[in-house]
């Protein structure tokens, strides 16, 4: 019999204390009545089940029966109901999709086996501290590096893809045999590189990725050994690697054998080779760096000359990401961390609210016998629907939410643009709001059936405790505290967005389009026939109505930080430092009038610098600067891309890197004064075309007369430059919506915090303030003492708030573009416009008081 | 106090619901009781099991179709733990639609030749 009691307790309690009795009398009975011993074995058996599947059925009923009781009393305050699945869903959902973001960026282990041990070398320098490998230092660190299982190279780049539809331009990589295997990825079919694929003269074959197979290739599955031409090349297709292989970053969408030629071991100061390595099990990257280290001393030691101030790094493949872009995800995460802080917070102060104005209503639920079980689970039933609906909305939130913070992924990493909804910080932003919401459910529940001396009932009872109250007081100042944290951070960044916005590029962006033409080699080696090239479409798009000015240059300022050349003076001996580098650029008469970059002395470029002339550059005024401080530049000479150069002209100096780096000085050096066949990757390709009109109306015009001078040309990213300008602040402009949008609900929640924590307050003091009244106080006085508690709540939480917000802006530093982290007009607004939202909240409630009657105060008592 | 919804509203019935109403038509009983009077009208083929009248008996009460009552019988026939259920001139209302209902049933079942004619 003890068994079957045992049993009953799978039963609600209150049901227990009901029927427990009956139910098992009954049993007895029934095993009275049992004949023999089979018949008493069955009979338990049947007990067992039946007790099992009944207990479900009744907890089944109750919860059924809360269900609809919770319904009835939410729509009665739908207020209520509606405030509170609005801040569980903003929590969950601002949480989540900002975990989602950083989790795909910073945390997660890269989509590679044993990801941990890749890793990716690159040389340094005075200056620069993350420079590509020279063919020669590469072949020497391989050769004497002990730590790695492998090493291979690789160098991002772009083909012209023809013969599928339209030519097109696609970004690839070459790589050479080691690199696909040393990531430990397989292809989808076919196979990867072999080192006779890289054998120089070695037929040409080429992997695609999964993206370009389905999209330019109708994912044919007969695509092996089909042959395509790129550059003008015929290669063949070997393999179509995995959807998620994304390698060295999401654009590249197919890789070619890395084909070293003799040629390329002669210049050991000629660095565009990216390395990747795997360390062997064990070791550690700094027993790597420590290696490196050595070898490159070895190699300064045997190289004096070209590897004077040149060391090695070796860094994780994982933390190939600038320390801006982790900067700003860690701040959005800790703006979600805040935001889903205060919703918990609101969520408790609005359970706290509700459980003090139903303290009578639970008093006699409970004097009517209603067992603290019952009233429990009853709470408990309405915090869980509250909890959940608003975690339903906050799936919504988080999954319309995350597609708007790609742009905060770095197209440095090999992962997908796009990063999906994480479940699991999901689930456990969604466990802290059930959490909040039972444990502030239930608990004044358990206080009101707990409450034996029934005062709750008696009339006129001041219900609130004390102590509660300060409980939800400390809530409020909380959340004061965490809005004037994101408010400040939020608006540290907006001012440095502004800042960064209003930085002079040194151009004019406004009128101007770009489009894209990279000339193939070796079909366009000969100066004259890409001379031909640009000259043809120069001469069309000039005379496109509308169209006042037209160029071409080597690359459009803010697309491509890459041309850095060493420069050196009167045959000085060339070190590759910062201090001797230039951004040069290969350019036809007419880019700088296009761009609108100031001539500031002598001449631009013209076309009657030919190799047959003088070799001529226009530098920038930074560069004149340098060379020549107060001194005439025009007829000086200086060495760069082996000829002796003399300065004609001096342009005003361009942001080349964006807005927010620092640019080396440059060099315009006239398109035509190249020999053949040399530095034929610095051709101009980017053709500039200012109108006087709309931009991108020219774009069909333009791709024709492309088309026209090379019907086998692809022209591609057609952009205006206000475009290529605005994508260099994207990321920040996102980040500061973001941040901006985190800090208005903050601020909102907090100034319902305050109004809810005021209302309440003056709803319990009605009578005393009717004394007060009835005793001759004005009704100032009453304004005075109602906002007295506000502005002491909004003061006990804006002063740790300005604290804690200088902490954040300190470790925010690296991306406020040179704001101070303690910037004056930023706080002050911050504080300002927090006593608004106090005055605001206060408002209401305050007014409520003043309009009290005295009368009628004291006498519903 | 809510207003009482049509007898027809509950219509069909669960099984157990309508034993219990029918064992309760003529007199006040006990769980037990009810679980015998099912039990012996059935020929033994409906058993109760205590759990399925348990579940049944609060929904019922909610229901409004039985209350329990404070009247016992004579001490000597009583047990304390017991306790005594009476329908409700809703319960039968609602006791009368569901035979209703299944007349009805039977009648058409009866004008397609696959039930048996009235002994």
């Amino acid at each position: 019999m003890r068994f079957y009691r045992a049993l009953l307790h799978l039963y609600p309690a209150s049901f227990r204390a009901e029927y427990g009795d009956e139910i098992e009398s009954v049993f007895r009975e029934r095993l009275r009545d049992a004949s023999n011993p089979p018949a008493v074995i069955a009979l338990w058996i049947s007990s067992f089940f039946e007790i099992l599947l009944n207990a479900i059925g009744v907890h089944w009923d109750i919860l059924r029966q809360d269900l609809r009781y919770t319904t009835r009393t939410l729509l009665r305050s739908p207020g209520f109901a509606i405030t509170a699945i609005l801040v569980v869903a903003l929590g969950i959902g601002a949480n989540t999709a900002a975990f989602s973001v950083t989790d795909f960026v910073l945390i997660r282990n890269l989509p590679f086996p044993d990801s941990q041990r890749l890793v990716k070398m690159w040389q340094t320098t005075s200056g620069y501290d993350q420079m590509e490998f020279s063919p020669l230092n590469y072949r020497d660190v391989k050769r004497m590096s002990k730590s790695y299982e492998g090493m291979g190279v690789v160098v991002p780049s772009a083909v012209n893809l023809v013969g599928q539809g339209d030519p097109q331009r696609i970004f690839n990589a070459f790589v050479t045999s080691e690199v696909i295997p040393l990531l430990g990825i397989q292809p989808l079919f076919g196979r990867v590189f072999t080192p006779s694929d890289e054998r120089e003269g070695a037929p040409g074959t080429v992997l695609l990725s999964y993206q370009l197979w389905q999209s330019q290739f109708a994912a044919d599955p007969g695509v092996l050994g089909r042959k395509v031409i790129l550059d003008g090349f015929p290669y063949v297709v070997i393999g179509v690697m995995p959807p998620q292989f994304h390698f060295p970053s999401a654009e590249v969408a197919l890789w070619v054998p890395k084909q070293f030629s003799e040629q390329e071991f002669q210049d050991r100061n000629d660095n565009y080779l990216q390395v990747l390595a795997r360390l062997k099990p064990g070791v550690s990257l700094e027993q790597a760096q420590a290696e490196m280290n050595v070898t490159m001393l070895q190699l300064k030691r045997e190289y004096p000359g070209e590897n004077k101030n040149t060391g090695g790094t070796v860094i994780f493949l994982r933390d190939e990401i600038s320390g801006k872009s982790r900067v700003m995800l860690w701040a959005l995460l800790g703006a979600s961390a805040c935001v889903l802080l205060i919703a918990c917070a609101n969520l408790a102060n609005l359970l706290l609210t509700r459980s003090l104005s139903r303290q009578r209503e639970l008093a006699v639920r409970a004097a009517l016998g209603a067992g603290r079980e019952r009233l429990v689970r009853q709470s408990m039933t309405e915090s869980m629907l509250l909890a959940v609906s608003g975690g339903c909305l906050g799936i919504l939130v988080a999954v319309s939410a995350v597609p708007l913070l790609t742009r905060l992924v770095p197209n440095t990493l090999p992962i997908a643009s796009t990063p999906e909804v994480d479940f699991r910080v999901l689930i456990f932003a969604g466990l802290l709001t059930v959490l909040t919401g039972v444990v502030f459910g239930v608990l004044p529940a358990l206080r009101a059936s707990g409450n034996k001396d029934m005062d709750a009932l008696r009339e006129g009872a001041r219900s609130g405790g004390g102590r509660k109250e300060r409980l939800r007081a400390a809530l409020v100042i909380a959340e004061v505290t965490i809005s004037i944290v994101l408010l400040i951070s939020s608006g540290l960044l907006i001012r440095a967005l502004w800042k960064l916005q209003g930085t002079d590029p040194g151009f004019r962006a406004d009128g101007v389009l770009t489009v894209q033409t990279s000339l193939p080699m070796p079909k366009y080696e000969k100066t004259a026939r890409r001379v031909d090239f640009y000259d043809r479409v120069l001469s069309g798009v000039r005379a496109l109505p509308g169209v006042t000015n037209a160029g071409y240059v080597t690359s459009v300022p803010m697309l491509w930080p890459g041309g850095i050349w060493p420069v050196s003076i009167d045959g000085q001996v060339v070190e590759r430092t910062a201090s001797h580098t230039v951004s040069m650029r290969y350019a036809t008469p007419g880019y700088f009038a296009t761009l609108g970059i100031p001539l500031l002395l002598g001449r631009d470029v013209s076309e009657s610098d030919t190799t047959d002339r003088q070799f001529v550059a226009v530098v920038s005024q930074s560069f004149a600067r340098r060379y020549w401080p107060d001194q005439n530049p025009l007829g000086r000479h200086f060495q760069l891309t082996f000829h002796d150069r003399m300065v004609v002209g001096v342009v005003g100096d361009v942001r080349v890197r964006g807005l927010e780096t620092a640019s080396e000085p440059q060099a315009y050096l006239p398109y035509r004064q190249v020999p053949d066949g040399m530095v034929v990757y610095y051709a101009p390709r980017n053709l500039v075309v200012r109108t006087a009109g709309s931009p991108t109306v020219l774009a069909p015009s333009i791709r024709r007369i492309i088309h026209e001078a090379d019907p086998e040309q692809p022209a591609s990213d057609v952009q205006t430059m206000d475009q290529i300008v605005e994508a260099k602040t994207a990321s920040r402009t996102v980040q500061v919506r973001v941040l901006a949008a985190f800090a208005a609900i903050a601020f909102l929640l907090a100034a319902i915090g305050i109004h809810g924590l005021l209302s309440f307050a003056v709803s319990q003091r009605n009578r005393e303030i009717g004394v007060r009244m009835a005793l001759g106080a004005a009704s100032g006085d009453i304004l005075r003492m109602v906002m007295r508690q506000g502005v002491w709540v909004a003061l006990a939480g804006v002063i740790p708030g300005l604290a804690l917000a200088y902490i954040a802006a300190r470790l925010m530093q690296a991306i406020l573009a040179g704001i101070q982290p303690g910037d004056l007009a930023t706080f002050a607004s911050a504080a300002g416009l927090c006593v608004v939202m106090t005055l605001a909240g206060c408002f209401l409630p305050a007014w409520r008081a003043v309009r009290i009657d005295p009368m009628t105060a004291i006498r519903t008592e | 106090m809510d207003k009482r919804p049509s007898p027809e509203s509950l219509l069909p019935l669960p099984p157990a619901t309508f034993h219990i109403l029918i064992a309760l038509a003529d007199e006040d009983r006990h769980g037990y009781a009810i679980i015998q009077d099912v039990a012996a009208r059935t020929n033994g083929e409906l058993k109760l099991s205590a759990g399925t009248l348990y579940r049944s008996i609060p929904r019922m009460m909610d229901q409004g179709l039985l209350v329990e009552t404070t009247t016992r019988p004579a001490p000597d026939l009583d047990d304390e733990r017991r306790r005594y259920y009476r329908i409700t001139p809703f319960g039968i209302a609602v006791a009368r639609a569901e035979a209703r209902r299944h007349a009805q049933l039977v009648k058409m079942a009866r004008v397609r030749g696959i039930a048996p004619e009235k002994a």
